[in-house]
């Protein structure tokens, strides 16, 4: 729960981006966000909410750990806690 | 949830790249070799101890095998920095309390099995309560929305960064029927805590990369001048936690006590101003007692006056006020959860680890949740014993 997850904006609408992680789309809100964000750009998640945009030059950096995790043993805590961060997010849009 | 793909073959290259950058052996002997200089001078004493604050921390300490290879010079102990492990028995109770009613009541897995007094949300369950798992108050949100007449109560816990969520949720007109029972806390004031505490020694924390986006490094400045301990906001890959450690050595050898960010990368002095905005409108710190460790002035988020419509310590006032004292659980007086959440004891000390306390049969909350000391300390092995033996003649 410490640990947020990055994710790829595909669209926005209003406060809610759709964000690709790893395939699966999931509807993010963006009230708590600090910049102005667009489809392409990438953020950092947690609980269902984008909490930073992460700067172009610092995303591989910042996958290198996930690529890593998700490929761990189903039992790994950390990629437990890495899908979970991803599953807070609802996979419907949520019209608030 | 749908299976998750690689990433396309261009990224996997690239971020594979990246991955050589922070898993680096040669970087890592060289980060290695560092700690030993700079700790060298403790050699025969007390090791240098290095306290850090977050489950995710601890996951990559153990599930990369630092602790095996860092200088004996060199201790790296977790303090409270499991949300569900310092959630106090009473608010747990206060949950179950409502699940008895039939108040419907949400909350992460974890939260279910972490015992009250007596007894646990998951016991509530199992006695007919009505207890939805939820991986986030999003899903929480949306029940109430789907089910308007009758509440539902998200028992939330977390720290700021996951504070700043349900502040978020709050503040966008929620549902008539939605609630929050905030178990939410502070961790800034904690540290002030374990910094006095008298069988806790800390000479550096590692604070948690991803708060501090939120927070800022800068929340730690006025830690620091008063305690004169140093800060190292970290990130979470094996050289990212290597060089936290040594920026720690350095500072603490050369007397210097001050923040430094060892994330660039995510975190700035002043964090995300806009998410601070919102969990302070939300929220207010009081005091509050920490599951094992004491009452933490501060260390609790509280609901705003301008937020009762929606906190259910206000709307179940009455409920909870009726809620009979709780039994305690067989062998909870045993548990040393409270004092590995210190810091000053490690689960190896505890005589029930391993058993019977095991994740199928916990015993206390540092065994129950993904980010509790004995929990992942049961799943990778705390302190890898790895023996050299030297060949035969």
């Amino acid at each position: 729960m410490c640990l947020g997850v990055p994710g790829r904006i595909v669209a926005v609408d209003g406060f809610v981006a759709q964000v690709d992680f790893w395939g699966v789309r999931r509807a993010v809100r963006l009230d708590v966000v600090d910049e102005p964000v667009a489809a392409g750009d990438w953020v950092l998640n947690h609980v269902g909410f984008a909490i930073r945009r992460i700067p172009a030059d610092e995303v591989d950096a910042t996958l290198a750990l996930y690529d890593e995790i998700l490929t761990a043993a189903e039992e790994d805590a950390m990629r437990a806690d890495v899908r979970s961060e991803i599953a807070a997010a609802q996979s419907e849009p949520d019209d608030g | 949830m749908a299976e998750l793909r690689p990433l396309p073959v261009g990224r996997v290259g690239e971020a594979g790249n990246a991955a050589l950058q922070f898993r680096d052996p040669v970087r890592a002997r060289a980060l290695l070799g560092a700690l030993e200089q700079l700790t060298a001078h403790r050699a025969g004493g007390a090791p240098l101890s290095i306290m850090h604050v977050c489950g995710s921390h601890e996951q990559a300490i153990a599930r990369f095998g630092l602790r095996a290879v860092l200088p004996p010079t060199l201790q790296v102990i977790m303090g409270p920095g499991c949300p569900v492990c310092v959630t106090d028995a009473p608010e747990v109770d206060e949950a179950v309390a409502l699940a008895d009613a039939g108040v419907r009541v949400a909350s992460y897995g974890d939260m279910l099995r972490v015992p009250g007094s007596g007894r646990s949300l998951d016991d509530a369950r199992a006695d007919g309560g009505r207890v939805d798992v939820v991986y986030g108050i999003a899903e929480a949100l949306a029940t109430a929305q789907e089910n308007p007449d009758e509440p539902l109560v998200f028992f939330a816990s977390g720290f700021e960064t996951t504070a700043v969520a349900t502040a978020a949720v709050l503040l966008r007109d929620p549902p008539a029927n939605f609630f929050v029972l905030s178990a939410h806390k502070y961790i800034p004031p904690v540290m002030e805590i374990v910094a006095e505490m008298p069988h806790t020694r800390v000479e550096g924390f590692l604070a948690a990369g991803h708060a501090a986006a939120i927070t800022g490094y800068g929340v730690f400045e006025p830690f620091v001048a008063r305690y004169g301990i140093p800060v190292v906001v970290g990130g979470f890959e094996p050289l990212d936690l290597l060089a936290g450690f040594a920026k720690l050595a350095e500072l603490a050898r050369d007397g210097e006590a001050r923040v430094v960010n060892a994330f660039p990368r995510m975190v700035t002095r002043d964090g995300n101003l806009r998410a601070q905005q919102q969990l302070w409108a939300v929220f207010e710190p009081v005091g509050g007692q920490w599951r094992g460790i004491a009452r933490v002035p501060n260390g609790n988020l509280r609901l705003r006056r301008g937020f009762a419509a929606h906190d259910a310590r206000r709307r179940f006032e009455g409920l909870l006020a009726a809620a009979e004292p709780a039994r305690p659980a067989p062998r909870s007086d045993e548990c040393r959860c409270g004092d590995i959440l210190a810091g000053s004891a490690a689960p190896s000390d505890c005589a029930l680890f391993g058993a019977p306390c095991t994740p199928a049969t916990p015993v206390g909350a540092c065994m129950v949740s993904s980010e509790g000391t004995c929990r992942i300390w049961h799943e990778y092995g705390g302190l890898p014993r790895i023996e050299i033996r030297e060949a035969r003649p």
